[in-house]
């Protein structure tokens, strides 16, 4: 690990073994260097797992962010081409000599807005051009068009999230390592108070307190990913506080220490480089559970507004005992894109917690 | 020993009290007020008078909503809570306690049979697991927990209840007993856990992969540990060397991590109770978050911190307790 470059004769397939074994040639000269980079790059690669995690998020983040343009609906755009739909009521009629008749009514109506589309099905509304993939919500949106979109608010307002309380949880944490004695201290017991206080109800309460400071709706949602980072980035903090403190007492830091270092130079250079695996997995890992988290908030109604799309408020639509039974196209979709996203995260996040253990030679 | 318990249960109060004065402070910063809403409609009828409303206020302490009044509440509820009364719920009127030992029943049963379920499937699925590492039971294990913790629970159970509740009709959709049964006894308690079978499973679904994960992970450690192969070089069979070393060691931390759980097994599952409509404590308060019935959550809230409390004390002790490598010098 201290070395620029490691040798790993193990790693080397038998192509890379020169083949005339002379004994005059060295060691050296029969291994390849691998810098720690490619080696890491290798042991994720070699893993099926982490490539379908890498392969997913590739294509969600396609799907979100490219593909909402070519699908022909708006987010909320609304299909109001009419639809004519008819009703069969069976009415057993008895006569005076005791006949019995069953006679249907048929009844029809006619709904404004195209709801309940199935999926692969056309819209008049101008000449039956554009497709709803996936079919309609009870609003008559697209709901593919929908999931496109939730997915870019899902996956944008997830990342930010995970940035702020990444850096705030870094630079808490290596404080309280770093200076130790009362900043530990302090920290320390703020991140057990945090721990201790129960998230859900909380961000409950919280979003009653932000309805009442009249926020508008469209903004709450970044509150409520404001409250999120204040309770995760303990998680953060603990991390990168431990790691430093179990480095401060290796070998290369009392090194560094007889040597006269600088602060700056010792946390930059010696002890910054060395977190960096733990935080690449922790930021990985952490994605996928602020999607998961989102996805909460939006299917308890305290994320976007109604008519901007969100998967978690998509998959609340089975809440509606109707949808339920008879429309599932509306509200799964939805649920496999969390699952989808969370997954492609905790599997990318896996293989790399593998590839960069320096224990792991395989 | 019993010095380090002292020390770390004097410091749980310490948490406490600092968890409750921030809890206090947020709910108290609640707009819906209960009373209002909830006595309105009879002030309309003259049936209660402003006095009355302003009396039952004053009563809870809500009167006084400047920076002063809120603390001098806060010591009032604290007062009450350390003599062990919570205040009386607006929204079930009954005392807050009563409502939370009620509800609480539900959700610990049904959390703890999901729980043992988990530690019988995922401790030996994971020990299996490391020990072939990268095989192919190894992979698929690992990719069926990946998903059980990627998924939304209210998706999981809604998934469920449309499968198996509406389409096949094998389990009730929601609820805790049938409508209209006059069933008794054992027949009655046998209804319950009928209606609680989905719940149970989402709950084992979802907390599964965590548990082998975190099984797997430990094995590995152990598996590479020097006594380990200290055991094998002395020729001991494979047999011994997993199930007498390796396993013996692996529950340490799985041991630490089961006592730590077990108080939180009271707290409710507050959106899977919503979700199948279960009188849980979840969804009790879940109900009560609502409409900002102000004891209620205060209980509620303190309650689910001083299991958390619990739980972590619970896993320091069982963790030095287990391993007898861990010395107390502090």
């Amino acid at each position: 690990m201290e070395e620029e470059r490691l040798i790993q004769p193990e790693q080397l397939g038998p192509e890379n073994i020169i083949e005339n074994d002379l004994p005059a040639e060295s060691l050296a000269d029969k291994v390849r260097i691998i810098s720690p980079a490619r080696l890491v790059m290798r042991r994720f690669f070699r893993s099926r797992l982490s490539v379908v995690g890498l392969v997913i998020i590739v294509a969600l983040l396609l799907f979100s962010f490219v593909f909402p343009y070519f699908t022909g609906w708006g987010e909320k755009e609304i299909d109001y081409s009419p639809v004519t739909s008819y009703n069969y009521d069976e009415i057993k009629v008895t006569d005076s000599d005791g006949n019995i008749y069953i006679v249907y009514e048929v009844s029809e109506f006619v709904n404004k807005v195209n709801k309940f589309a199935k999926p692969f099905t056309y819209s008049d509304a101008d000449h039956g051009s554009r497709i709803h993939i996936l079919g309609t919500d009870e609003n008559g949106r697209d709901i593919f068009t929908r999931l496109m979109y939730g997915g870019q608010k899902s996956i944008t307002l997830s990342l930010f999230t995970v940035i702020i309380y990444n850096f705030l949880g870094i630079i808490l944490g290596a404080f309280a390592g770093y200076v130790g004695k009362w900043a530990d201290q302090l920290i320390m017991r703020i991140v057990d108070i945090i721990n201790c206080i129960p998230s859900l109800p909380i961000m409950l309460i919280l979003s009653a307190i932000f309805e009442s400071w009249k926020i508008p709706q469209e903004m709450r949602i970044y509150y409520m990913m404001g409250v999120l980072t204040f309770i995760n980035w303990t998680g953060t903090a603990r991390l990168v506080r431990g790691q430093i403190l179990f480095l401060r007492e290796q070998e290369y830091m009392v090194a560094a220490d007889a040597l006269g270092m600088s602060a700056p130079r010792k946390i930059f250079k010696h002890l910054v480089p060395n977190i960096i695996p733990q935080l690449i997995v922790s930021f990985t890992l952490g994605l996928g559970s602020m999607i998961l988290y989102e996805a909460t908030l939006g299917y308890l109604g305290l994320g976007f507004p109604i008519e901007v799309a969100s998967w978690g408020k998509m998959v609340n639509g089975a809440t509606n005992p109707d949808i339920l039974q008879n429309y599932a196209f509306v509200w799964v979709p939805a649920g496999i894109c969390i699952i989808l996203a969370v997954l492609g995260f905790n599997f990318v996040g896996d293989g790399l917690r593998d590839a960069l253990d320096p224990k792991m030679k395989r | 020993m019993v010095k380090y318990i002292v020390k770390r249960i004097l410091y749980s109060i310490l948490v406490l009290l600092l968890v409750s004065m921030i809890i206090y402070g947020l709910v108290r910063a609640l707009p819906n007020d209960y009373i209002d809403n909830k006595l309105f409609p009879m002030l309309e009828q003259g049936t209660v008078s402003e006095e009355d409303i302003l009396r039952m206020k004053e009563l809870y302490g809500l009167a006084d909503n400047s920076f002063l009044g809120i603390v001098k509440g806060y010591f009032g509820w604290l007062g009450n809570a350390l003599k062990g009364d919570l205040g009386v719920s607006f929204k079930y009127s009954a005392p807050v306690s009563e409502v939370i030992g009620e509800s609480m029943w539900v959700s610990f049963l049904i959390a703890l049979i999901a729980y043992i379920l988990v530690y019988l499937i995922a401790i030996p699925l994971g020990i299996k697991s490391a020990v072939n590492q990268y095989s192919a039971l190894d992979y698929s294990i690992t990719t069926f927990t990946m998903i059980g913790i990627s998924l939304p629970s209210f998706f999981l159970a809604t998934v469920l209840i449309k499968i198996f509740a509406v389409d096949l009709g094998w389990f009730p959709q929601q609820g805790l007993e049938s409508a209209m049964s006059m069933a008794t006894g054992i027949q009655r308690l046998l209804d319950q856990i009928y209606h609680c079978i989905l719940p149970m499973i989402t709950l084992v679904v979802l907390s599964i992969g965590g548990t082998m994960r975190y099984t797997r992970t430990n094995t590995l450690e152990v598996l590479n540990a020097d006594y380990i192969r200290t055991a094998r070089a002395k020729g001991l069979s494979e047999k011994s060397v997993i199930y007498k070393h390796v396993f013996r060691n692996t529950m340490i931390p799985l041991v630490t991590m089961m006592a730590g759980v077990l108080p939180s097994l009271f707290g409710g599952a507050m959106i899977l109770e919503q979700v199948f409509a279960l009188p849980g404590i979840g969804q009790k308060a879940y109900a009560a978050l609502t409409v900002g019935d102000i004891p209620f959550i205060m209980g509620y809230e303190m309650f689910l911190a001083i299991l958390a409390v619990i739980g972590t004390l619970f896993s320091d002790i069982a963790y030095v307790l287990v391993d007898p490598r861990i010395k107390l010098d502090r």
